[in-house]
């Protein structure tokens, strides 16, 4: 398997995205037996946040780390430059500076993993997060829903890569797993990813609109087959977004792919992650299931608007033995 | 550690849970743990206390009273004089004391699961998660029944004063099993506590106190086995409860042996989990972990066997391996560690003898690299790989953090290894094929059977086990009966240990026959001669003989059991297809009626309408057993998870029966036919009188359908007889209808076996009785509850 590192020349990044996922040829057999046992997922996860637990200075350790997870997101009919410059602010400095002092970790340089908008809002994005080294998420392919024109999707990746988004989310057409044709879902996905060039490819599965978690686990197996740099559970517009239960299933064929391939593909879970506490769960899964290896912003993500306020609060508390107040922590 | 060195290493760090309260409860109880009776704390009548320790830390955490007999009879004592006014109290009365029980449970939880951590050492999540939430909720559950008990079983009392002894690795979840139903149903309690886990009974104690339970309702006395001893040998416990080893509870069944106290045993096991090629691995590991690494293996239905199909092996012992890497061992009052300590050095060292030994027989050793702490009883997850079902750790319960691991071709292998135990409690059983899963779980010999989950517990399914696993069942209705009693049979007179032998007057026989007929034994379906080549005589009611009947002998026991064994297909046979058999049966017996009625009262000396009224009822028998096959049937409870449970009615397998002496013809086929329509083979001891109308009956079996080896007939030396089936280990059950002493004779070598006994203790049952004989009470004893867990989710 071959591992190619990828500089994207546009901007200078900290956040080094490297190893890309070449993909391997589409196997059928890889997936054909896969079957999941909803029960026994849930009891794991009920049981895993229950098992593990992190507290005090390791609980702020944590949840700092847990920002520079966050892609901090606004996907809304009524977003603005003004808005999204605001967002950007917010992305650079996501605590205040006394609590980063008072937690002395001022030069950890905490900011959030990337910042995640439409394709309208990417150019006042870059701009606003010029030499943050903060990179510039745009969704895409006809996000949320996905029932647009293929060459219209193409042709969407290709003007959000050229106004400078270096990851691109990807939504795959649900309407394919749910009539089985997995082919498909791999045809399309492969063609995501060529279009993305060098930006790197996050593909939302609508767990939501899966039905099965037998559906989840192979969508995921066939996303990383065509390449996906990120398997990301959900639009934020579903239903239902992000679980647990849909994201052990989802870390698990990360896990086994890894095994395959030796290739990691990064873990976004979106959507219903709201507060610090759900993070550290989310973080312990990943820990459990994955290893350390995949607490980094190359392989974690949430995609997430209201989780940094709830980390901010119990940063202050902790520091200030006092329970915070949202209006004491600027909004993005 | 700063936290950007955390924030680097992404560590998980300390998170112990407080002791201070619990310290404080210690103090104010000046770390002394005393018996409490009749309401009050009692100081031990031998002045004598032990030190109960942390097997964390081996701190001492309080000294408890060392109860002797004294101690006993005075809490026995107190339960006798409050139990008949806790059972005149009423259903709605005792409800409201256990729901009351439950609130108060509820609301010092946490002080229960640290103190029950503290002196159990299991981590602080098990205790705060399972063991203390299931404790509320079986006080819950009971209430119910409590208040229920007028509607639900209106014909039946109390047993009196109930004795229970608890084991220490669940210590108040034990308790609860076991204190639960038997106030509901308006018994009162002596409870002993395993002398290593005391600490929560008295807080439980505290907590009666707190709610006004009555005085004397129940009553806490600490010690030792031999307390425990006490308490079962004592004449006015009219009921024995106990969990703990197989060894104890076969020493339990030998000396409870013809007292007429109830047992119920929850013993070892050796579960099997089994894992199909098309489960779900990822989630069979976590499986694994709950089914072996839950409460460091100190279960006795832990999954400790790990039965895995060949082709799938190798990929889920790395998955297993994988898995145990990342175990964290520990303070268990961390609320981050998997695992804590064991119970005592003891347990400790027995546990690293028996891996030891493993070893030296051929297995592979795996354990992971995890850190133990230097003080305390603690052994990391084991996973012993190459392991047959010949190795002894296979066979022998490790009760420990031990995983042994072998492999299996098919379906029916894999039931084959699972059943190569003498023990049955519980079993596990992985595949996404609900076909296959529900096909195994009926054919795994185990009271509890978990398909795609382990270690689940619930108060409305019943948990027990089937073989050397124990007897009686704890949780949902199935459980009550364990504390309750018909009303008929607590008022049997004791009449039947002297049956008149009748005066022997000629060795002639009289009315020769036209052509000779020799009577035989039954067996598989033939009619064959006894092994021994002796035969008995038959004399008629006036003392003359008349014919003569085999002389059965040991072999001819075995034999009929191995017949028995070949007719297993009978179990599997559809309810209704064995009513149609008892309905054909009764058709053919009644074409004979007047042979069988003229039978009855030649060997009787009844009168020609008394033996039609008993040939009668007899055929009213037959059709009321065929009436049940179909309708004595399962249930599905509802525990509080998304789940199934299929509580199923299976028949035991092979009961022998020997029937009433007194009851004749009437009693032969009033026991035997509800055996059979639940699906037993049965080898029957007919009564001496009337043997030969047993004799007679084969003909009509032959003609009705029933397969041969259904029923089996002995005819014989009932005594002698009556041993070998009782030393038999291929019989799940024995029922008898004798003497005070046969009924000993029973009980006591029953226990080698654990086989299911059911006897009269020389006490006589009205056969023409409908309200005794055609009761509940016969088809409960003629099958075994599994409960089937099927959790479920698309």
């Amino acid at each position: 398997m071959t591992k190619k590192n990828v500089k994207n020349t546009k901007s200078v990044k900290s956040v080094e995205l490297c190893h890309r996922n070449p993909g391997i040829e589409f196997d059928l057999a890889l997936i054909s037996d896969i079957n999941i046992n909803r029960s026994a997922i849930e009891r794991r996860t009920a049981s895993l946040v229950k098992r593990r637990t992190v507290k005090k200075d390791y609980q702020a350790a944590w949840l700092l780390k847990a920002i520079t997870f966050i892609d901090l997101t606004t996907l809304s009919g009524d977003d603005t430059p003004g808005k999204v410059r605001r967002l950007c602010q917010k992305a650079k400095q996501p605590v205040s500076k006394e609590i980063l002092a008072a937690l002395d970790v001022t030069d950890l340089n905490i900011k959030t993993g990337a910042v995640c908008v439409y394709h309208n809002m990417i150019e006042t994005a870059v701009t606003a997060l010029k030499g943050s080294n903060i990179p510039v998420a745009a969704v895409s392919t006809g996000f949320p829903a996905g029932q647009s024109l293929h060459s219209i999707k193409l042709a969407e990746i290709a003007a959000s890569v050229a106004d400078g988004a270096e990851e691109i989310d990807i939504v795959i057409s649900r309407e394919k797993v749910l009539t089985g044709d997995w082919q498909g879902i791999y045809d399309e996905v492969k063609s995501f990813r060529h279009a993305c060039g060098d930006a790197h490819i996050k593909t939302i599965l609508a767990t939501g609109e899966l039905a099965t978690l037998t559906n989840v686990a192979k969508a995921s197996w066939v996303c990383m087959m065509a390449g996906a740099d990120f398997i990301k559970t959900s639009t934020g517009k579903e239903p239902v977004n992000a679980t647990l239960p849909v994201s052990l299933v989802m870390v698990r064929a990360i896990r086994a792919f890894y095994e395959l391939t030796g290739v990691k593909i990064g873990y976004k879970p979106a959507g219903g992650v709201q507060t610090a506490k759900q993070a550290l769960e989310y973080i312990i899964l990943m820990k459990e299931e994955l290893g350390n290896d995949w607490l980094v912003p190359e392989l974690f993500r949430f995609g997430a608007s209201s989780l940094l306020g709830d980390i901010e609060r119990q940063l202050e508390h902790y520091v200030t033995g006092s329970y915070s107040a949202s209006f004491r922590h600027a909004i993005s | 550690m700063s936290i950007k060195e955390i924030f680097s290493t992404m560590e998980y760090g300390p998170a112990p849970e407080s002791t201070e309260v619990c310290q404080q409860w210690l103090k104010k109880r000046k770390q002394t743990l005393d018996h409490f009776i009749d309401g009050q704390w009692v100081k031990p009548a031998s002045e004598q206390y032990f030190d109960t320790v942390n097997p964390a830390n081996m701190q001492v955490i309080a000294k408890v009273a060392c109860g002797d007999g004294r101690d006993v009879d005075t809490a026995v004592a107190a339960a006798s004089q409050a139990q008949k006014c806790w059972h005149e109290l009423g259903g709605h009365a005792r409800a409201k004391y256990l729901y009351a029980l439950a609130r108060q449970i509820q609301k010092h939880s946490r002080l229960f699961a640290v103190l029950e951590t503290m002196d159990n050492g299991k981590p602080i999540r098990e205790s705060r998660d399972v063991d203390i939430p299931l404790v509320a909720r079986h006080f819950y559950y009971h209430a119910g029944w409590a208040q229920l008990i007028d509607s639900e079983l209106p014909n039946y009392q109390p047993l009196g004063v109930v004795g229970q002894i608890i084991p220490w690795n669940f210590p108040l979840l034990m308790m609860a099993w076991k204190v639960a139903p038997a106030l509901a149903m308006g018994n009162t309690v002596v409870l002993k506590p395993a002398s290593l886990t005391s600490s929560t009974a008295v807080l439980f104690s505290q907590i009666c106190q707190e709610i006004g339970l009555p005085k004397g309702v129940f009553n806490l006395v600490l010690g030792n086995g031999q307390t425990g001893q006490s308490i079962v040998e004592h004449p006015d416990v009219a009921k024995i409860a106990f969990t703990g080893s197989t060894g104890v509870g076969g020493h339990l069944r030998k000396i409870t042996a013809g007292t007429g106290k109830k047992l119920s045993l929850e013993l070892g096991g050796k579960s099997a989990f089994m894992v199909f090629e098309d489960a779900d691995l990822d989630s069979v590991v976590e499986g694994v972990v709950d089914a072996i690494w839950f409460n460091q293996g100190q279960v006795c239905c832990a999954g400790s066997r790990l039965i895995v199909q060949e082709s799938i092996h190798d990929k889920l012992i790395a998955k297993i391996k994988a898995r145990m890497e990342q175990f964290v061992i520990g303070n268990p009052l961390d609320k981050g560690v998997d695992m804590g300590a064991l119970i005592d050095p003891k347990q400790l060292s027995s546990v690293k003898k028996m891996v030891e030994l493993g070893v030296t027989e051929g297995a592979e050793l795996y354990q992971p690299s995890c850190k133990l702490p230097d003080n305390g009883c603690f052994y990391p997850p084991t996973l012993l790989t190459n392991v047959e079902p010949a190795s002894s750790l296979a066979q022998e319960e490790i009760f420990g953090p031990v995983l042994v691991a072998m492999t299996f071709r098919t379906p029916s292998e894999a039931v084959q290894i699972a059943n190569n135990s003498r023990y049955g409690l519980a079993a596990s059983v992985w595949s996404e094929n609900i076909n296959l899963a529900l096909d195994v779980a009926p054919k795994v010999k185990a009271g509890v059977v978990q398909v795609n989950c382990a270690n689940m517990f619930d108060a409305a399914a019943g948990f027990g086990g089937y073989k050397e696993s124990g007897f009686g069942r704890e949780g949902g209705k199935e459980g009550l009966y364990e504390y309750i009693q018909e009303t008929w049979l607590a008022k049997l007179p004791k009449s039947i240990d002297a049956v008149k032998k009748k005066v022997k007057k000629s060795t002639v026989i009289a009315e020769p026959a036209s052509i000779d007929r020799t009577a035989k034994l039954y067996i598989g379906g033939k009619q064959v001669r006894s092994d021994s080549g002796y035969s008995r005589p038959v004399y008629d009611a006036v003392g003359v003989q008349f014919a003569e009947i085999p002389d059965g002998n040991r072999k001819d026991i075995r034999n009929a059991v191995e017949a028995a064994n070949k007719a297993s297909a009978w179990s599997g046979t559809s309810a209704h297809n064995r009513a149609q058999v008892l309905y054909f049966i009764a058709e053919n017996l009644t074409a004979r009626s007047a042979e069988f009625i003229k039978r009855i009262s030649q060997l009787t000396g009844k009168t020609a309408s008394e033996a039609k009224k008993e040939f009668d009822l007899a055929i009213h028998r037959i059709f009321t057993s065929a009436a049940w096959a179909d309708k004595y049937d399962g249930q599905i409870h509802s525990p509080p998870q998304r789940v199934v449970t299929l509580a199923m009615k299976e028949a035991l397998g092979n009961i022998a029966i020997v029937a009433p002496e007194e009851a004749g013809f009437l009693g032969f086929i009033s026991t035997i036919m509800p055996a059979i329509a639940m699906g037993n083979r049965v080898v029957v001891v007919p009564s001496d009188e009337t043997a030969l109308l047993a004799l007679d009956f084969y003909q009509v079996l032959e003609t009705s359908d029933l397969p041969g080896g259904v029923v089996n007939i002995v005819t014989g030396d009932r005594d002698a007889l009556t041993d070998t089936l009782a030393k038999h280990y291929d019989i799940e059950g024995l029922w008898y209808w004798g003497t005070s002493e046969g009924s000993k004779l029973i009980e006591t070598e029953a226990a080698a076996s654990m086989k299911r006994t059911w006897v009269n203790y020389g006490k006589a049952y009205d056969w023409h009785d409908n309200a005794q004989i055609e009761s509940d009470l016969f088809y409960r004893k003629s099958v075994e509850i599994k409960n089937i867990w099927v959790p479920y989710g698309a």
